[in-house]
């Protein structure tokens, strides 16, 4: 690949999210985070993540902070998926599919609707 | 775990848990001497040989300290049924290598899977730390390094849909075209 080129391209890309962020009012920090411990990975948390990037490149949302960590402690629940809005407490999902992955974001982290079948209450 | 990939995911969240600021992954495909190679090389806290011995043992590993799990010793077993082997070196307060050879063109030898996505996720999820990627069959070479991309963001979240979309790209095309050699 040639490096100048896409480094080029940064610049582009640089330019276009700093301009869309400017332009809107930056609310409530949304957080999402996947847990990909062996167990997770084994239940298919990396297809979950990858469901969840391609969510937000798809819908173009800005401001989401994507994030993985290790074992969370609830195996039989693989893969786990913990929502952070704001200043709401987390919401911790379980078998979360790369379909639920998507249905989360579009009603829980677009929509403020928490998907309550796939919700675990910690 | 059907991949290769994910395997590697697998033991790189190791040295994710173990603290490390660099973290670089070789994977190299060599077809004329029939070998593949995946190397997870970091700079965590490392571990004492005691717990070396210990860890790809799955009948010895405690379950409580959750440091590793079975996955380590799936990928040994994995890698000695395709005359390969598992092997790594640590030194506490520096860092650990892992290596993990197969025979590329044996039977039993897993795909080696999603790669791009593999490591988007491990970039994307773990900001802070500094990724390199080294991805190569035989002459042609890929090797992608975090460390300018995040310069030229200032900041930035690599999370921001034109960023992602980037990132994506270049992982994808990159591995794309080594593997258009064979």
């Amino acid at each position: 690949m040639d490096k100048i080129k896409s480094l080029e391209d940064l610049k582009r890309v640089r330019e276009e999210a700093l301009k869309k962020r400017e332009a809107k009012v930056v609310t409530g920090q949304k957080q999402i985070i996947v847990g990909m411990g062996t167990v997770g990975i084994a239940a298919g948390a990396r297809e979950t993540l990858k469901a969840i990037l391609d969510f937000i490149e798809k819908e173009n949302l800005s401001d989401i902070v994507v994030r993985q960590t290790g074992n969370i402690g609830l195996d039989s629940w693989e893969p786990i998926v913990q929502v952070i809005i704001g200043d709401e407490p987390p919401v911790t999902y379980g078998k979360v599919t790369p379909d639920v992955a998507r249905r989360i974001m579009k009603e829980h982290v677009m929509n403020h609707t928490v998907v309550k079948e796939y919700k675990i209450e910690t | 775990m059907r991949e290769l990939a994910l395997h590697l995911l697998d033991i790189v969240e190791n040295s994710v848990s173990a603290g490390a600021k660099n973290i670089t992954i070789e994977v190299i495909e060599d077809t004329r001497r029939d070998r593949l190679r995946m190397s997870v090389i970091d700079d965590g806290c490392g571990m004492d040989a005691d717990t070396v011995a210990k860890i790809t043992d799955p009948f010895v590993t405690s379950r409580t300290t959750r440091k590793v799990g079975l996955g380590i010793p799936l990928l040994k077993a994995a890698a000695e049924a395709c005359n390969g082997f598992f092997h790594i070196q640590s030194t506490p307060n520096l860092g650990t290598r892992v290596d993990v050879e197969f025979q590329r063109s044996h039977i039993d030898r897993m795909p080696l899977g999603d790669l791009a996505g593999t490591f988007l996720g491990l970039l994307v999820g773990s900001p802070e730390i500094h990724w390199i990627f080294h991805y190569c069959v035989d002459d042609r070479q890929f090797e992608f390094d975090d460390a300018p991309i995040k310069q030229e963001l200032e900041g930035i979240p690599l999370s921001e849909p034109e960023v992602l979309k980037f990132l994506r790209n270049t992982l994808e095309l990159g591995i794309q075209d080594v593997q258009s050699a064979n």
